[in-house]
């Protein structure tokens, strides 16, 4: 019989940096993954995956715009699997990278499904036929999360396709229902949009990226107008038929036209969230806690119910994002080490890879609404700025949420070209309680983008040096 | 391959503790996790189980012997372990992690060695040497539960995005301290908390300034639900301000003297004149006779109504005799008062406390009609009991507590006769009150009861 001193369960971002980070702080570990190499979700039909697409659906992008600036291009055309294959490339690469980086450390990586057989020990189905008993001292579970499904809206057709399948690439097809406005749907949809299709989005609630704020989400809602189809809100589909030539769709909502509310499509996209993957099997061996909503319940230090057993990621809680579980990874292995530790991030960044990207970190504005908190808000508009003007991105925003009493930053939101790169700086200074004065008086490389937030900050005193707003009372 | 099983870590502070029972004898096969020792820290009895698989060859301690951690107990011989014994590599390391101690942070040993008394840091281990019942030698900890899982059940999650303004390093560093940031000052711009901040707050904490802020931090509860199933609820208010007063007065130094009156006499005295009572309102109780006799036996013995001033040194001596009854109520312990005590006649008396009880049970007390008593008493005696050690109602002195009457044998002249006795205790603060005077104090009140005409002398 073997045992570890420390197993983890799922071979994601959580999971990988989990086993990772505990073999650098020199204990055993053993990572199981029913994958041949450790990426999980975002590595293999994730994050990655679509933001290869979305580069090349940018460049595309470009190209056609490049005509308002004198240069002109012929249309593109699109090879599908020279496509695929370079975003498959891509996966492979870094797949086979960590499993290199497993095998430098140390970390035993076993192919196969974990089952819990008691509160220290796992049972695991490998992927050559083989199981195996393993006694642990600590587990770590990140099992992670799946698309949600619809009821009722399940049927067996492969022209539906939930994420994983649209990053397949199995066609560009001409026609592209996406049912779900938020950021998976987006993302994916503007790939789609870019390869050519007639993409409609369908969203229940009045906005897109719900849970955003409207001013950031204004800006991309404006692009995707043009980009996009169709963008119905406050609209839901209530059936789906498949048919020789398409899927029929039938959607109810407020002012839809006859042809709006019964269509056919060549393919669905369902992307409505996901959901935990909490049912590991043997769970009910433990002591480890399953709450309402399918996540596992852990304490601040990301151990569960049952001590010795940890879990981190997607399937302990939103936001479901890989950063937060590398992060939690890293406070669960502490915690084991011995560590007095907790997952309290004041800031984690969310970003939205569209075309403008939105990113915001910390207390949004919507938040602060909600919360009945007094903030001041200062905004700098992209127009403005230099670089937004000479790379033509002009439509941008960036925003700051600012305690009034001690001018302290609470939070970051930035709509424009890069915006996931620039929210960087925002979560650094909402960790470091950096006042607006802070941010003001640190010199930003112009001419950048990452000006902008330099200028809000500016923008909250009431001088900024190139948009006039009348001063603070 | 002989392998030496050597105590464990055991908590924070437990270096030692006294083997109660050697649980196996040379020649035993002992599997891995199997209690090899029962041993008494002076924080909890607790079993030691074995890390290994093998046969005892040899037992290096016994019973009533002083073990300290590191101190090899067992030996064992490994090869001929029936099992393949999970872990090969014997002795047991410590695992890596388990050598790491919290890093560069000097203050981190100071701050555990801080007396339980001065708000001891949440997160403090003490919890974990009661609770792990179990000390794994493996590992080298006691218990399973990592000391993490302790730290974050009271201190609940802080707000995102608009926390304590501290840096993250901070915010860990703290956390490794046990320092709750929000009770921290920061000295940086918009409050910000650095390192130096939680520095100066741990030192000011360890010399004592500011030490109780609020509520003492009570030491963490056990994960109860390991043993079988809880249900948490809320405290009512009035339950909690009962704690929380209650609390603050066992800080009084207190004595119970115990003392028994023969109220043969005094149940006599009842039934022939209760009507008379009763037509008052009343009920003639003994509560409603003690509170005369109490207010007279302050008259003679005034530090009975006095309250401590250890701020300005003094005993404040109060000259109105305003007596608080303790009483039962659904919704918990209410302390209505009956004031002028010594002004008021035992039918007076009787119909006000049956006014106030009923009020009391009602909800309808005002805070006016609980406050400024001078002296409290409780009486159980109507649900049981033969004595018992009431809490002093700070910032009052002294409470009497009164029991059950019950018919005994009591020697007179030379023969035992049946006497109706009820047992009194009475409660005192010794800052100012000494024994003699309250054995004085309850003489007064016994003799009262068994013949009233001595108040009178």
């Amino acid at each position: 019989m073997a045992s570890t001193h420390v197993v983890i369960i799922g071979g994601g971002p959580g999971g990988y940096a989990a086993a990772f980070y505990a073999a650098d702080l020199g204990m055993e570990v053993t990572l199981v993954d029913t994958e041949a190499n450790p990426g999980g979700v975002c590595l293999y039909r994730g994050c990655i995956p679509s933001k290869a697409l979305l580069h090349v659906a940018k460049v595309i992008d470009e190209a056609q715009h490049a005509s308002a600036w004198g240069v002109t291009f012929g249309q593109p055309t699109i090879d599908i699997d020279a496509l695929r294959g370079f975003k498959d490339g891509v996966v492979k690469r870094l797949t086979s990278g960590l499993g290199q980086l497993s095998k430098q450390r140390k970390v035993t990586y076993i192919q196969g499904l974990a089952s819990f057989t008691g509160p220290r020990q796992l049972s695991i189905a490998r992927a050559d036929g083989k199981t195996e008993t393993l006694d642990f001292r600590h587990a770590i579970i990140a099992t992670g999360s799946r698309p949600s499904t619809v009821p009722g809206l399940s049927i067996d057709s492969p022209r539906v396709m939930d994420s994983t399948g649209a990053l397949d690439l199995p066609d560009v097809p001409k026609t592209l229902l996406v049912i779900g406005g938020g950021y998976i749907g987006l993302e994916l949809g503007s790939v789609y949009a870019a390869l050519g299709t007639k993409v409609t989005v369908v969203e229940m609630t009045p906005g897109l990226l719900p849970g955003a704020d409207r001013d950031l989400v204004t800006f991309l809602q404006r692009r995707l107008e043009k980009t996009m189809h169709r963008i119905l809100l406050n609209a839901r589909v209530t059936g789906l038929k498949e048919e020789k030539k398409g899927v029929r769709v039938s959607i109810e909502g407020q002012d839809l036209d006859k042809a709006d509310a019964d269509q056919l499509f060549d393919r669905v996209l369902i992307s409505v969230g996901r959901k935990p993957n909490s049912a590991v099997p043997g769970l009910d061996t433990t002591r480890v806690k399953v709450g309402a909503r399918g996540f596992i319940e852990v304490d601040l230090a990301r151990q569960t119910a049952e001590p010795g057993i940890y879990a981190i990621g997607d399937v302990v809680g939103e936001p479901m994002l890989a950063h937060k579980a590398s992060h939690e990874a890293r406070v669960a292995v502490d915690a084991i080490a011995g560590h007095k530790v907790a997952f309290e991030p004041q800031a984690i960044p969310a970003v939205v890879f569209t075309d403008p990207e939105v990113a915001w970190c910390g207390l949004t504005e919507t938040e602060a609404k909600q919360q009945g908190r007094k903030v001041e808000i200062a905004k700098f508009p992209w127009a403005a700025l230099g670089r937004a003007q000479a790379i033509d991105r002009p439509e941008g925003v960036t925003k700051l949420v600012i305690d009034p009493e001690t001018e302290r930053i609470l939070g970051v939101g930035i709509v424009g070209a890069g915006a996931g790169e620039l929210i960087a700086e925002g979560v650094l200074a909402v960790e470091m309680a950096a006042l607006a004065t802070d941010l003001k008086l640190s010199i930003h490389p112009h001419p950048t983008l990452s000006e902008t937030l330099m200028e809000a900050a500016e923008v909250f005193f009431g001088h900024a040096t190139d948009v006039y707003r009348p001063k603070r009372k | 391959m002989a392998s030496e099983l050597k105590l464990p870590e055991l908590g924070e502070n437990v270096e030692k503790g006294d083997v109660v029972r050697v649980l196996v004898a040379k020649g035993d096969a002992v599997r891995k996790d199997q209690p090899v020792l029962e041993l008494e820290t002076d924080k909890a009895t607790i079993e030691v189980p074995s890390s290994l698989s093998g046969t005892v060859t040899d037992v290096r301690v016994k019973a009533g012997d002083q073990v300290k951690v590191g101190q090899v107990v067992l030996v064992l011989d490994t090869a001929g372990a029936t099992e393949a014994g999970p872990e090969p590599k014997a002795p047991p390391k410590t695992p890596p992690p388990d050598e790491a101690p919290p890093k560069g942070d000097p203050q981190a040993e100071p701050a555990r060695k801080e007396p339980p008394t001065k708000a001891p840091p949440v997160e403090e281990p003490p919890r974990r040497e009661r609770t792990a019942a179990v000390v794994d030698f493996a590992s080298g900890r006691a218990g399973s539960a990592p000391a993490a899982r302790a730290e974050v059940a009271p201190d609940a999650a802080p707000g995102d995005g608009a926390g304590v303004p501290a840096a993250p390093s901070v915010r860990r560093f703290a956390r490794e301290l046990g320092v709750d940031l929000a009770t921290v000052a920061g000295s940086g711009p918009g409050g910000r908390i650095g390192q130096e901040d939680v520095k100066a707050h741990v030192k000011a904490q360890m010399s004592g300034a500011g030490a109780v802020a609020g509520r003492a931090a009570a030491p963490a509860l056990p994960d109860f639900s390991r043993w079988g199933e809880v249900e948490s609820r809320p405290m009512s208010n009035i339950r909690r301000k009962t704690a929380e007063h209650l609390s603050a007065a066992w800080l009084a130094p207190h004595v119970t003297q115990h003392d028994k009156a023969d109220v043969t006499a005094f149940e006599q005295f009842r039934a022939e004149y209760g009507r008379r009572v009763e037509a008052g309102g009343g009920k003639l109780t003994i509560t409603a006779a003690l509170v005369r006799i109490v207010a007279a036996a302050i008259a003679k013995f005034p530090q009975f109504a006095s309250s401590v001033d250890m701020a300005r040194d003094a005993i404040v001596y109060k000259k109105y005799v305003h007596i608080g009854i303790a009483v039962d109520t659904p919704n918990g312990l209410l302390v209505p008062v009956i004031r002028d005590a010594d002004r008021k006649t035992i039918t007076a008396i009787a119909a006000e406390l049956s006014t106030l009880s009923q009020k009391a049970r009602d909800r309808k007390l005002g805070l006016d009609e609980m406050a400024g008593g001078v002296f409290s008493i409780t009486n159980l005696g109507g649900i049981g009991g033969t004595s018992f050690t009431p809490i002093v109602n700070q910032p009052e002195v002294a409470i009497l507590g009164v029991s059950r009457t019950q018919t005994e044998p009591v020697w007179r002249d030379d023969a035992f006769v049946p006497r109706q006795m009820l047992p009194l205790s009475l409660s005192y603060d010794h800052r100012v009150i000494d024994g003699a005077d309250a054995a004085r104090f309850l003489r007064f009140v016994v003799e009262a009861l068994e013949q009233p005409l001595t108040m009178l002398l």
